[in-house]
Formats: C-alpha cells, sequence, structure tokens
C-alpha cells in the first residue's frame, strides 16, 4: 500500500471508524420520540450517500462503456451497481429498524421507504437482464443502456416523488430537514465524516470486487 | 428536414404494416375489452379510489402487451435492411409516436368501455381525459425503449415486464393521483406540479431514448 496514492483507503477506515465509536459514545441531544435512537443517523444516512455516489459510477462507467467498449468499464459498472446494491439493502435495514422504534412499524408506507424499494428494484432488474444475455459484449452493451436509461428514473424516484408528498421522513412534505433543528454542532462533527468514510469505503470495496472480477475472468480464459 | 421526412415515412410504414394485418389492434382490443369484463363480472361494484386504480392497472398490462411488440413483429433480415437505409434516431422516433398515437387511441376506447360497464365517479372529465392523454404519453415514450433493450435479449416477454415495471412506477404513481384529483374534481391548480414532473419525465425519456438506441439498434 502507497500512501500516495491509497491515502484516501486510510482515511475511509480511520472516519468510519470515528464515527462508530462516536456513535456508539459520543453525546447526542434528547429529543422527544427519538431519544437515543437519533445515533442511527451515523449508520442510517451515509448508507444512501454512499449508494447514491456508486450509483453514479454505475451510470458514468455505463456510458464510458457505451463510448469505449472497454470492457474494464464494463467491470467497473456492475460492480458498482453491486455494492450500491448491498448498501441500499443495508440502508433498508437500518431503516425499518429506526422506523419501528420512532415511528412504530417497520414499514410504513413512507413514500421514500417505497422509492427506495422501487430503486432497489431497478438494480435487480439491471441483474436479471444480465444473466439472460450470454454473449459477454452484447451483455455489457445492452446491461449499459439500460442502466443510463433507468438513471433519471432513479433520480426521480428518490429525490423528486418524495418531496411531492407528505413523508415521515425530515426534509419533506414540509417536515423540517434534520439539519435544521435535530443535529447541534456536535453531531454534525460526527455525521459529515461518516458519510465521507462510508463514500471512501463503498468505493474501496467496490475497487477490490472490480480486480477480484477480472483476475477471476482472466484464470476462466486461460 | 430529411429526418423529419425520414422518421415520418416510417410511421406510414408502421400504420401501413398494422393497417394490412390489423393483428396488434384486433388483438390489443380484444384484451381490453376482456380485462374490463372479466373486472365487472368479479367486482360488480366498486367504490372510487378502487375503479381509479384498476383502471390504471388494466391500461398498465394492456400498454405493456401492446408495446412489447413493437420490436418482435418484424424479422432480422428486415432490419439489417433498415441499417442501411435509415437512421437510428428516426427509427425509434418513430416507433414511439407510432405507440403513442396506438396508446391513446387504446387509452381512450378502454375509458369509454370502462365508463359504460362500470359506473362514471368522474367529476372533471375534461381533465381525466388529460392524465389518460399523458398516460399514453408516458408510457409509449418508456415501453417503446424498454422493448427495443428486451428485444435484444431472448426471452422478451417476462423480461419485457421485469425491465418496464420499476421505471413505470414513479410515472404510474403520478398519473394515479392526477387521475385521483382529476376524478375528485379537486381544483385543477393543485395537481400541476404532478403534471410538470411527468413531463419532464418524458422529456427525459424520449432525449436518453434518442441518444441510446443507436448503441443496441445493431447486434
Amino acid at each position: 500500500m502507497k500512501i500516495k496514492s491509497d491515502w484516501w483507503k486510510i482515511l475511509g477506515v480511520v472516519l468510519v471508524l470515528f464515527s462508530l465509536f462516536q456513535g456508539l459514545m459520543g453525546r447526542v441531544p434528547v429529543l422527544p420520540i427519538l431519544h437515543e435512537t437519533i445515533r442511527n443517523i451515523y449508520y442510517h444516512v451515509p448508507m444512501w450517500f454512499a449508494m447514491v455516489i456508486l450509483f453514479v459510477f454505475n451510470a458514468v462507467y455505463s456510458i464510458k462503456y457505451l463510448s469505449s467498449g472497454n470492457e474494464h468499464h464494463d467491470n467497473i459498472a456492475v460492480e458498482a451497481a453491486n455494492v450500491g446494491l448491498f448498501l441500499g439493502v443495508l440502508g433498508l435495514l437500518t431503516g425499518m429498524l429506526w422506523a419501528k422504534y420512532t415511528w412504530g412499524e417497520a414499514w410504513s408506507n413512507d413514500p421514500k421507504q417505497n422509492s427506495a424499494a422501487i430503486g432497489m428494484l431497478v438494480y435487480l432488474a439491471y441483474f436479471v437482464l444480465r444473466g439472460s444475455l450470454d454473449e459477454a459484449q452484447k451483455r455489457a452493451k445492452i446491461s449499459a443502456v439500460y442502466s443510463v436509461f433507468a438513471f433519471p428514473v432513479m433520480i426521480v424516484l428518490l429525490f423528486i416523488l418524495p418531496r411531492l408528498t407528505d413523508s415521515l421522513h425530515p426534509g419533506n412534505g414540509g417536515n423540517p430537514g434534520f439539519n435544521k433543528y435535530d443535529m447541534d454542532n456536535q453531531m454534525r462533527m460526527v455525521f459529515y465524516p461518516a458519510v465521507i468514510g462510508w463514500i471512501l469505503i463503498g468505493v474501496w470495496v467496490m475497487q477490490i470486487r472490480v480486480r477480484l472480477l477480472e483476475i477471476t475472468n482472466q484464470i476462466l480464459e486461460n | 428536414m430529411a429526418f423529419i421526412k425520414e422518421t415520418a415515412t416510417l410511421i406510414r410504414k408502421e400504420f401501413l404494416m398494422e393497417w394490412r394485418s390489423k393483428y396488434a389492434l384486433n388483438g390489443i382490443l380484444i384484451y381490453v375489452f376482456a380485462t374490463v369484463f372479466i373486472c365487472y363480472l368479479s367486482f360488480k361494484k366498486i367504490d372510487p379510489i378502487t375503479w381509479n386504480a384498476l383502471f390504471w392497472i388494466i391500461l398498465l398490462f394492456t400498454s405493456i402487451n401492446a408495446i412489447a411488440k413493437s420490436f418482435m413483429q418484424e424479422n432480422r433480415s428486415r432490419y439489417l435492411y433498415y441499417y442501411t437505409i435509415v437512421n437510428p434516431a428516426a427509427l425509434i422516433l418513430s416507433k414511439i409516436i407510432y405507440n403513442l398515437i396506438l396508446m391513446s387511441l387504446i387509452a381512450f376506447i378502454c375509458l369509454f368501455f370502462y365508463t359504460v360497464v362500470f359506473n362514471n365517479p368522474i367529476q372533471d372529465f375534461a381533465y381525466y381525459l388529460l392524465a389518460v392523454a399523458l398516460g399514453g404519453l408516458s408510457f409509449s415514450s418508456m415501453f417503446t425503449m424498454v422493448s427495443a433493450i428486451a428485444s435484444k435479449a431472448n426471452n422478451n416477454s417476462t423480461l419485457m415486464a421485469i425491465l418496464s415495471f420499476p421505471v413505470i412506477v414513479p410515472l404510474l404513481m403520478l398519473l394515479i393521483k392526477l387521475a385521483k384529483n382529476a376524478m375528485d374534481g379537486i381544483d385543477r391548480a393543485s395537481s400541476a406540479n404532478e403534471i410538470g414532473v411527468l413531463l419532464l419525465i418524458n422529456i427525459i425519456v424520449f432525449a436518453v431514448s434518442l441518444l441510446l438506441f443507436p448503441y443496441i439498434w445493431r447486434d
């Protein structure tokens, strides 16, 4: 590991460890309904940030694949979708746990919950599409087209639709955003590092998976 | 100018092909009548919210079935011929416009038959017609590209459904909300947001389809 090129991996590990520790041990404001569950903000929200970044990677590398035809770009797109999907599942699970204690039910028909679940379906369909095509180049090209086609829809689904209706989530349907009232400065000092740390870790996992995939392909070819 | 002429010729070709066989239109019309009638026989009387949801579900499945055919009915060798003479953007645009006209026609017939068979709880009928027209536009723009993608993979009809459901859901949610507002006769200005977002998504889908189709039309 070279410090010059790999410093961001160390930074990611340090930031995530810091946020894990501070999330359990740090001081949080005492708020009605939320109480101690507010600590989940360090674990639940960064998952979505990291997921969206990885799905952006998927769209960008799909476009790059379409213009270059380079197999490496397709591998990055696939693994970005894989890791993004995994982070999305973690985000749903942490969110459902949080919802159970604050809203009363794990699934309370909240528009953001529904949108997130449907957003996951887009990428599950992406993998089904990949599975149905045998030829590697055709698979890469057609799945890249689908992912670029579906990406704007997913953005609408996650960022525009929940804002048009009432939601239990903060920041939607007239509810104040969490930054305004609930988080004090001390929490922000943990929250932002957690977001950056999880994004870096997600990208690192993606990079490792891409290498693994390419080595596997090389072995299979020989 | 050449692009518009090319598109117009291709649309004309689609209509001619349809007119000669009348296969798609008749098949879809029978599908609509049968579905609505089966729903009538099993529901008899329904409350307005279910009325609206059921109408859109029927329309959704009808349009998936209608549009899934758009890239299957012509054989491979004819596509090879198209490759040599037309612009890919003109080809996809002609398919979208043809599907739009077909879908609007089918949607209005479906609405007419549906209101005849069931009761008619719509209070603002003109606005509901607008919602149905927007539905036809959204379904045709979205499903045409998805059917192009699905036609490249072998097991067509299942894949068509799997690929199109996640991408149509946001549009369908907006459409059902808009239609429900029209059905309840709520002030028209209150649904302006939904119409704006629907048009915006459709413009994006149009643009993305025109940009992406050249990459998949050849194998």
